[in-house]
């Protein structure tokens, strides 16, 4: 009885979470949809890429060399035999897990920064955001190019190379959302309990000041996808024989005459991935700032 | 104003220098020894101290740090390369033509291509113009230049003939190129004045000269696109870095010998005195080309002038 009685009061006084008005108004956007199931479903391609991909990515067989797709190899083979839909789909893993690590470490260690500039504001702000001036005003890739020329070419030094980029970005967003939220009561509140600085500023003003992070990050990890495909297609990044999209299209690129599927199938996985975080992201921004779609 | 440009350039500066540091920093950390890249395989243990000792790389990092930036700023010198022994620098500015040329090439379809199709689809919102337009522009911001490079040259040269795939020559030469690095650009630029444009549309000045019954042309060709353009000169700047670092990767692809194919050359011969300067070099390029657009605002916005003096009061009560 009690029971029925609350519940038929308190969800008409209760403000919705965010979270649910978000997710309302995302699932109401074919695009950020389409662009949600893409993703997903390029997700469980590079989970399950052993049982998926009917072939080893590095399996050689020199007597079927440079074949033009077929039921046997979908997307054809290259110049040593190996499938180059088994490549694509074992690719997916280091393509897909490169741009979200990457965005991941880039956009944490910004908004520590962020934070750190934002809530002790003076000299602390000054001087990290000259830093950060000065590390935005080289093009990212560009920066990537130096660094993995530095630390050589691998997984993990991709994913660090790249995710300096993301700095600058969630840096700024982070520190402009600390300022607004610095003032407001329950820091002051926080502050009188003698709550530690860190305990502040990882419990109560980054937490407040994630979503604009959250929208910007997600569109962040297309370019990232992006930037890692064009390190190793310059030679840089992941290298042969690791399948990653780039260095697949690096290879064929001489033999684009005879063999353009070596060249066409791994760019349009390139474009699906990045396409499908951009429409999500699209729609993440558009869900979290409805004033933009009235 | 005078304030306001004065105050740009010496904001200006710290950056440059900073940038400076910042790739000098980055790539003093290389592995491997460029003297043993210079003199080959056959130089002695000897000869490679002494060129060491002679050619600095024996100094601590401060020392080494000035000299390359002494070099860059008092005698615009980038040092010399590795592999080749040449001035880097003279190198850079035969190339700096054909880089800028694609770039501008690139910026100019941006422009005109790219803020009509933004303004039109704003204009026509949710109509299938704008549909189609923002989708293909999705589209466009979503592929990897050196791929649409290399399907152009798949279409346009191997299945059609009708341009050369790579090298220089001519202005058909420029085709391609300027194609596939130019639609991101394109893409980029007509989503965002779409949503600038968006914006203006629905504030209340808008309102006021539609409600005066003016001609929904003029409302929008006086009112809405001056003010919506503002924030798309932000885009074209930060299009330029994107178009100088998409150069890299372009450049190669089509044989082009500018300064991103520098980079890639010093990249693949180890030479890395070469891409350390052609990094640098690009981005400050970038820089200078990002203070022409704060400048450019200074003129444009009125509101600019406003803006500068509230800030330094800003700053006092931060």
């Amino acid at each position: 009885m009690l029971n029925e009685t609350g519940e038929g009061i308190a969800p008409k006084i209760k403000r919705q979470s965010q979270f649910v008005v978000v997710t309302r108004r995302l699932s109401k956007n074919p695009l950020a949809v389409a662009g949600f199931i893409v993703a997903v479903f390029l997700a469980i391609i590079a989970i399950f890429a052993p049982l998926i991909a009917p072939y080893p990515y590095d399996k050689q067989d020199l007597v079927h060399s440079r074949e033009a797709p077929s039921r046997e190899h979908l997307f054809g083979t290259d110049e040593l035999g190996r499938d180059v839909f088994s490549r694509i789909i074992w690719g997916s893993r280091f393509s897909l897990s490169i741009g979200v690590l990457a965005v991941l470490v880039g956009t944490s260690i910004g908004m520590l920064i962020g934070a750190l500039a934002g809530y002790f504001g003076n000299v602390v702000d000054d001087t990290l955001m000259r830093l950060i001036d000065i590390l935005q005003s080289i093009p990212g890739i560009l920066l990537a190019i130096a660094i993995s020329v530095v630390l050589g070419p691998g997984f993990f030094n991709s994913v660090l190379a790249l995710s300096v980029g993301c700095i600058p970005m969630a840096c700024r967003l982070t520190r402009a959302a600390v300022l607004k939220v610095r003032n407001e009561e329950y820091i002051e509140a926080a502050i009188s309990i003698n709550a530690s600085t860190p305990r502040i500023i990882f419990r109560h003003v980054l937490p407040n000041s994630f979503a604009p992070v959250l929208v910007s990050a997600t569109m962040m990890i297309g370019g990232i996808i992006m930037a890692a495909a064009m390190l190793s297609f310059i030679g840089l990044g992941v290298q042969p024989p690791i399948p990653e999209w780039g260095s697949m299209i690096a290879g064929g690129r001489s033999l684009i005459r005879s063999s353009p599927w070596m060249v066409t199938f791994p760019g349009i996985f390139i474009m699906l991935s990045v396409l499908a975080f951009n429409m999500f992201g699209d729609g993440l921004r558009d869900a979290l700032d409805p004033k933009l779609k009235e | 104003m005078g304030r306001y440009i004065v105050s740009r350039l010496l904001q200006m500066i710290p950056v440059v220098v900073g940038v400076t540091i910042l790739v000098f920093t980055i790539m003093y950390f290389i592995p491997g020894d460029p003297v043993r890249l210079m003199l080959g395989a056959e130089a002695t243990p000897a000869e490679i101290a002494a060129a060491r000792e002679e050619l600095g790389f024996n100094d601590p990092y401060l020392v080494r740090l000035g000299d390359f930036l002494g070099g860059i700023f008092l005698h615009f010198d980038f040092g010399d390369s590795w592999v080749y022994n040449t001035p880097v620098t003279t190198e850079l500015l035969n190339r700096l033509p054909r880089t800028l040329a694609i770039a501008l090439i690139c910026i100019g379809m941006q422009i005109f291509i790219g803020i009509p199709l933004g303004v039109l689809a704003a204009v026509k919102q949710n109509s299938w113009v704008d549909r189609s337009a923002m989708f293909s522009a999705l589209f466009g911001i979503s592929m990897p230049n050196f791929w649409i490079g290399l399907m152009l040259v798949l279409f346009f040269s191997v299945r059609l003939g009708w341009l050369p795939p790579f090298g220089i020559g001519g202005p058909k030469y420029y085709i391609l190129p300027c194609l596939a690095l130019g639609l991101v650009g394109i893409a980029t630029q007509a989503r965002q004045t779409r949503s600038s444009m968006l914006e203006v549309i629905r504030s209340d000045y808008i309102t006021t000269a539609r409600a005066k019954g003016m001609s929904e042309s003029r409302v929008i060709f006086r009112h809405a696109l001056p003010n919506a353009l503002l924030p798309v000169i932000t885009v074209i700047g930060n299009g330029m870095g994107m178009l100088l670092a998409g150069s890299v990767v372009i450049e190669s692809v089509f044989a082009i010998p500018g300064v991103g194919m520098y980079l890639v050359g010093g990249i693949n011969s180890r030479d890395y005195a070469i891409v350390q300067s052609s990094v640098i070099f690009l981005a400050i390029s970038f820089a200078l080309i990002m203070l022409l657009v704060d400048l450019m605002y200074a003129f444009i916005d009125p509101r600019i002038k406003a803006r500068f003096a509230g800030k330094k009061r800003r700053k006092k009560y931060a």
